[in-house]
């Protein structure tokens, strides 16, 4: 997953097509986030002025959701579903290995490969369920989400 | 003649090999010059069978299963396309026990046929609905789904025809149909299974609820977690467009209806109605005070159907055939089919679909076939994260609103997820405040500050700090949660903390344990 740098002319280019949408704060913070892989400081000014909404209003949103991130996208995501479906068939465990397999803490920033806790993929008859840059997988392992 | 193989693109298929399954079967059949035609149909919900490949035969549909991408070319040598003998044979598919006992209605077209064929969907009962409720007044509608007795699938269980009726009533310029795809809680999928398998149920149910009430516009709201689900309903939409099915005459009648998909961004809360209006309207996901009710003032303030995917989705079924049939299924005031889903560590888990009345026991054990571990089972969480933990004393309780409430817990959105014994239900009691500190909206006190008191008392009783103290309070604290939360998040949260407490005594004893 490779992401273009943070320019304010491509921004302007992906909020473009928005213009005419009802509420389009956070669409528009999900579409910069598609293009460069993270909201960069720059954009909350940006879609304010493009949508005529506060900068406070556009810094709320973007700290709200989960999925938004303001640091640049690493280059590999593992997200394992830490929520009781998966729970029961040892993702408690999963995040431990992986943890120690990668030397590298959940939910926390790296350029590289980041581990990141989520809250259920749907996939819950065929858990651990994880998803690994973008890519579902069930049943599991340390070696299917490291691989 | 070309041989027709089904084989699922289910993100939960796919997930477990299903694309390397059917390009293994593309492959093979190339290197052995054997026609086949590879269609790919959603799941059947059989997600312990998958990847369940189906061939079609003069006989019918015969399946092989679990399937993995190294078993296709012992398929071809066993002359599976001629339904040939093999040790993941399973014989025809409708003669499946785990199907047989099953009443699909909601779901009788999912896993049957190609999600995004309309002339598939069509030929299998599809838009009859829709036909029939363009040419009805929507008084006339809403009345047939008031009398099917469908409550809301989401959880709340409200009586979709009441809804229905307040927005119709309601004086506006403007009126909206909201589905609330935001499937948050964990052991649920049976919302992403019919986006995937079935997605014009939904869009036809959707239309139908906006023919009914006078609304032009509709939004699913769909969370992030299913990308699958969210490209194919979109392509869905596209399709239901250039037929006419959507847009400015929907099936050639004066009815408008345009429908837009919108994704979430990673917040539970948003599955809450208020909060996701807050979403779809672009804002932070932080839940509304009621009144007003959304049905008078919902999206952008005007009067909004919101219910859940399942709930639009039975409504087809309804209209065609008539609220008489969906009623007489169920028990008490739980009427027509629920769509259970049997997850966690389970062997044998996936989709039921049934008629409510149906007990724990047999969803559990006859399908499921208990634990995926072997192990005894010792807890089961029913309804999600905000849902009651029960022990195998419950086991006959009977699957119903109003059964599983006496019993001291809630249905939810229908999911059941199995712990065997190596569950710690302090633990889990604990995850339970943590999950909703992480999740609340921050909008109410009880829910914002109690979530994180709630985890850091049940991490003292599991450290055997002053238990019995510790304990009162723990209760306290839930009550005000319970009476003192503006929503579900908070309200509902001690619903799994108190009954973990209630069921599993020997598991808060901090440390003298069992």
């Amino acid at each position: 997953m490779s992401h273009p740098s943070w320019s304010i002319e491509e921004a302007t280019r992906v909020l473009t097509p928005l213009k005419n949408v009802q509420g389009p704060v956070l669409i528009a913070l999900q579409a910069v986030q598609e293009r460069f892989g993270y909201v960069h400081e720059e954009a909350v000014t940006l879609i304010a002025e493009t949508f005529n909404v506060s900068r406070a209003d556009v810094h709320g949103v973007l700290t709200y959701y989960h999925d938004l991130r303001t640091s640049p996208a690493p280059t590999r995501c593992i997200q394992i579903c830490v929520a009781e479906a998966c729970q029961s068939v040892g993702s408690r465990e999963l995040v431990a290995a992986v943890e120690k397999k990668l030397g590298k803490k959940i939910d926390e920033t790296y350029a590289d490969v980041e581990i990141k806790s989520a809250y259920c993929f749907g996939n819950c008859a065929l858990g651990p369920a994880a998803m690994v840059d973008g890519e579902l997988v069930g049943r599991a392992s340390v070696e299917k989400v490291t691989a | 003649m070309s041989t027709i193989i089904y084989v699922p693109n289910d993100s939960a298929a796919i997930s477990i090999g299903a694309d390397q399954v059917a390009a293994r079967i593309a492959q093979e059949a190339v290197k052995r010059s054997l026609d086949v035609t590879i269609i790919r149909n959603g799941t059947r919900g059989a997600l312990w069978l998958e990847t369940l490949v189906e061939v079609v035969t003069p006989q019918g549909r015969v399946a092989y299963g679990p399937v993995q991408p190294e078993d296709v070319s012992s398929l071809f040598d066993a002359d599976f396309l001629n339904a040939g003998a093999h040790p993941l044979a399973l014989g025809a598919t409708d003669d499946i026990e785990w199907f047989k006992e099953q009443d699909r209605v909601t779901y009788k077209r999912v896993g049957i046929i190609d999600p995004l064929s309309l002339k598939d969907y069509e030929s299998h009962g599809g838009l009859i609905g829709l036909r029939k409720a363009v040419t009805l007044s929507g008084a006339e509608i809403v009345s047939e789904v008031t009398a099917s007795g469908l409550r809301g699938r989401g959880g709340a269980g409200f009586p979709a025809g009441i809804k229905w009726k307040t927005v119709l009533d309601a004086q506006a310029d403007q009126k909206y149909v909201c589905c609330n795809a935001d499937e948050g809680d964990s052991g649920t999928f049976a919302d992403r299974i019919l986006i995937e398998a079935d997605p014009f149920t939904l869009i036809e149910g959707m239309a139908i609820a906006a023919v009914a009430v006078g609304a032009t516009q509709g939004f699913v709201y769909l969370r992030s977690e299913y990308p699958t689900a969210i490209k194919r309903l979109r392509d869905a939409i596209e399709i239901a467009q250039s037929a006419g099915v959507l847009g400015s005459s929907i099936l050639g009648s004066k009815h408008v209806f345009n429908l837009e998909v919108r994704v979430g961004a990673g917040s539970y809360v948003c599955g809450e109605e208020t909060a996701m209006l807050e979403s779809l309207e672009g804002k932070r996901g932080v839940i509304r005070s009621k009144p007003p009710l959304p049905a008078i003032a919902g999206l952008f303030g005007k009067p909004t159907i919101i219910n859940n995917v399942l709930t639009l989705a039975s409504v087809p079924a309804i209209i065609a055939d008539g609220a008489a049939a969906y009623a007489a299924r169920g028990t008490g005031r739980s009427l027509g089919t629920q769509v259970f889903q049997l997850a966690g560590n389970i062997a044998r888990g996936g989709i039921i679909e049934t008629a409510f009345g149906i007990t724990l026991e047999t969803l559990v054990n006859t399908f499921g076939g208990g634990t995926l571990s072997g192990k005894p089972i010792r807890a089961i969480q029913i309804g999600g994260p905000l849902g009651a933990y029960f022990n195998t004393s419950h086991l006959g309780v009977s699957m119903d609103y109003e059964s599983l409430a006496a019993a001291g817990g809630m249905l939810g959105h229908g999911g059941v997820v199995l712990f065997d014994d190596s569950v710690d239900l302090a633990q889990q009691a604990k995850f339970a405040m943590e999950f909703c500190a992480l999740e609340s909206c921050g909008k109410c006190t009880p829910c914002r500050l109690g979530s994180t008191r709630g985890a850091e008392t049940i991490e003292k009783i599991i450290s055997g700090v002053d238990v019995p103290a510790n304990k009162l309070l723990l209760l306290d604290l839930c009550e005000v949660m319970t009476d003192g939360s503006l929503c579900a998040m908070g309200g509902l949260t001690p619903l799994p903390v108190k009954s973990a407490m209630n069921n599993f005594p020997e598991d808060f004893t901090g440390g003298a344990k069992k």
